[in-house]
């Protein structure tokens, strides 16, 4: 367990912020959806390790219901 | 419809029971002269077993059904001495090719290394092989096929079964110390005992047309997703003999069944898939939805069951007769101990155990599949679009892409059979797994490992390039000997002219096995390693053997 690194680790979080935000830009929500869905897959095949994804999605999953 | 069979029509033959009017008790009845219960009936009839088999209709299985055998089902019946029939007859192929649209994004070989007798696939008409499993049981004295003879109940006593049978000349009653009930995914054994079949059905429907044309396309399987001539929904192909072709188009829930099976309807689909000018005969036309689901454990007292009938799965990776067939292998040789007196009747709870893992195992992978190709939300919908449009350049997607993950046999882990390893062993030889195939030469001749392992226990005992130490072989030579049927042979590097020897002269079944001189491995009636060691020990070897046979 804990194995998901969750404090900070950019070196500049905003860059990082705006990435995700731009990234988008333009992009109706059908499209958003389907790029969330390759970035997902492809940051879960980069991370290589289904323990840390479990740990991710249970705590992504937090007070979503 | 354009025929490329003739079905055989069995004829009914009252038995002499039912002519006379008396009550026989039958060591074995199987229910059912399917795939599975004619698989078992082989088998029992190997082993010495008198078996009577019910059947309800009086022909082999009509229409389109099971057409993807995998090695391991090939394997048990080349054990039983159909396999190479089959294998004739059939379309041996390996590899799978997975498109989106019309681009190819994944691909896959069933068997990429060389040096097996029997090959990774087959497809074959299951018309051809029931047709087949007949001819060889009709050759035997021990098999009583009995057609039309359709089981009404079942009632267990406390050391048989008591079955009432309905055959055209009326109701009469046939005792079995026990039963295989092989009647299939609907049943009726399993509907007699109120058992509980549950698990998930699945909101698509699929129509099959078989086909009968001249094409050129491989011996593949080959899958798509949203292909241009279907779209948004997928389809399959597969080669069978006779020039017949398997057809599989997705249809979705809202699909009206009977609309769906008229000719006007089917025609247009095969000419969008094939091309309009690509002349072809409908042999065969259904549309089918499917579950997976099972019983919670296989053995109901003296009532064993196998097959279908105790675990239904999706028809996306060959899972059906491939997981049944096997089932059979499992029950036959354990059976045949408990009714020789060699083996307690517990060992037939090993059965459940072990078919029962191997059934999640099928179920989950079923389903898994079946996810990916009918996906149950809109996430999960987008996420399975994400992998075909990602798979096209990212090799890491591609294996995500599940069209149906092809039966491969189970190694049973857990099972209270296995004696657990104490040397170190590499490679996948595990305790519980299948036995692999090597070449190897017998009495001078080119042959297989696997038709070394016969039906009975086997042991091999590695020389390398030694002789058989003397106390080894005796101690072999008495358990040979003695009251479980077993055979022992010493695998060698070069012909050394020891009875019974396997020559490794490529060397694969010492790369297989990770086989070292003094390595022994023993192997069970069923192809399955039971025990390894580094060294020969005749008290361990006795030990995994009294273990084995779930004493």
């Amino acid at each position: 367990m804990a194995k998901l690194m969750t404090e900070q680790r950019f070196a500049s979080p905003d860059d990082v912020y705006q990435l995700l935000i731009d990234s988008h830009r333009d992009l109706t929500p059908d499209q958003s959806t389907r790029l969330n869905a390759k970035l997902i897959l492809l940051l879960a095949n980069h991370i290589g390790d289904a323990e840390v994804l479990a740990e991710a999605l249970r705590a992504a999953r937090q007070g979503v219901e | 419809m354009h025929a490329t069979f003739s079905y055989p029509k069995y004829s009914f033959t009252p038995s002499d029971e039912q002519r006379t009017g008396t009550v026989r008790r039958h060591p074995v009845v199987v229910i059912g002269a399917g795939p599975v219960g004619l698989t078992a009936a082989l088998d029992f009839a190997r082993k010495g077993v008198p078996v009577v088999v019910l059947d309800a209709e009086d022909t082999v299985s009509v229409g389109s059904r099971a057409v993807c055998y995998a090695k391991r089902a090939l394997e048990v019946w080349e054990r039983l001495g159909v396999g190479q029939r089959m294998i004739d007859k059939g379309v041996v192929w390996k590899i799978g090719k997975v498109f989106n649209g019309d681009r190819m994004v994944y691909q896959f070989d069933l068997l990429p290394e060389p040096d097996h007798k029997i090959p990774a696939f087959i497809n074959l008409q299951q018309y051809y092989l029931e047709d087949f499993l007949v001819s060889e049981a009709l050759k035997s004295d021990l098999i009583d096929l009995r057609w039309l003879s359709r089981v009404i109940s079942a009632k267990q006593e406390a050391d048989h079964v008591v079955l009432q049978v309905e055959t055209p000349d009326g109701v009469h009653a046939v005792e079995a110390g026990w039963v295989i009930a092989c009647d299939g995914a609907r049943s009726s054994v399993r509907k007699m005992l109120g058992l509980d079949f549950q698990g998930e059905v699945f909101k698509d429907r699929f129509l099959i047309a078989d086909v009968v044309m001249k094409a050129d396309f491989p011996a593949e399987r080959w899958f798509w997703f949203d292909p241009p001539f279907h779209r948004k929904q997928s389809a399959l192909l597969h080669m069978q003999p006779d020039n017949v072709w398997r057809l599989d188009f997705q249809l979705g829930w809202d699909a009206d069944p009977e609309e769906e099976k008229k000719p006007e309807r089917v025609i247009p689909r095969v000419q969008a898939m094939l091309g309009a000018d690509t002349p072809f005969e409908l042999e065969w036309v259904s549309v089918y939805t499917f579950q997976c689901r099972r019983l919670e454990r296989f053995r109901h007292g003296r009532i064993l069951f196998a097959g279908d009938s105790a675990h239904q799965v999706s028809p996306f990776g060959a899972r059906g007769a491939n997981s049944g067939v096997p089932d059979a292998d499992n029950l036959v040789w354990k059976l045949a101990l408990v009714l020789d007196g060699k083996a307690p009747e517990s060992l037939l709870d090993s059965y459940s155990d072990e078919r029962v893992a191997a059934a999640r195992e099928n179920l989950l992978n079923s389903t898994r599949s079946t996810d990916f190709i009918t996906p149950k939300s809109e996430m999960s919908r987008v996420f399975r679009d994400a992998v075909l449009e990602l798979a096209v350049d990212q090799p890491f997607a591609r294996s995500l892409v599940n069209s149906g993950r092809l039966s491969t046999p189970t190694t049973y882990t857990d099972s209270p059979l296995n004696t657990p390893d104490n040397d170190v062993f590499a490679g996948r030889m595990v305790p519980g797994a299948p036995a692999t195939d090597a070449p190897v030469e017998r009495d001078s001749h080119p042959g297989w490992l696997m038709e070394a392992l016969d039906g009975r226990f086997t042991v091999l005992y590695a020389a390398g390039d030694d002789p058989v130490p003397a106390e080894v072989a005796k101690a072999l030579d008495s358990l040979a000997a003695g009251p479980l049927p077993l055979a022992w042979h010493a695998v060698t590097e070069r012909r050394r002219g020891i009875a019974g020897e396997l020559v490794d002269s490529a060397g694969r079944l010492r790369e297989r096995y990770d086989l070292a001189p003094g390595s022994v491995y023993l192997i069970r009636p069923d192809q399955h390693i039971a025990a390894r060691w580094r060294r020969f020990d005749a008290a361990a070897l006795s030990a995994a053997l009294y273990r084995a046979t779930g004493r």
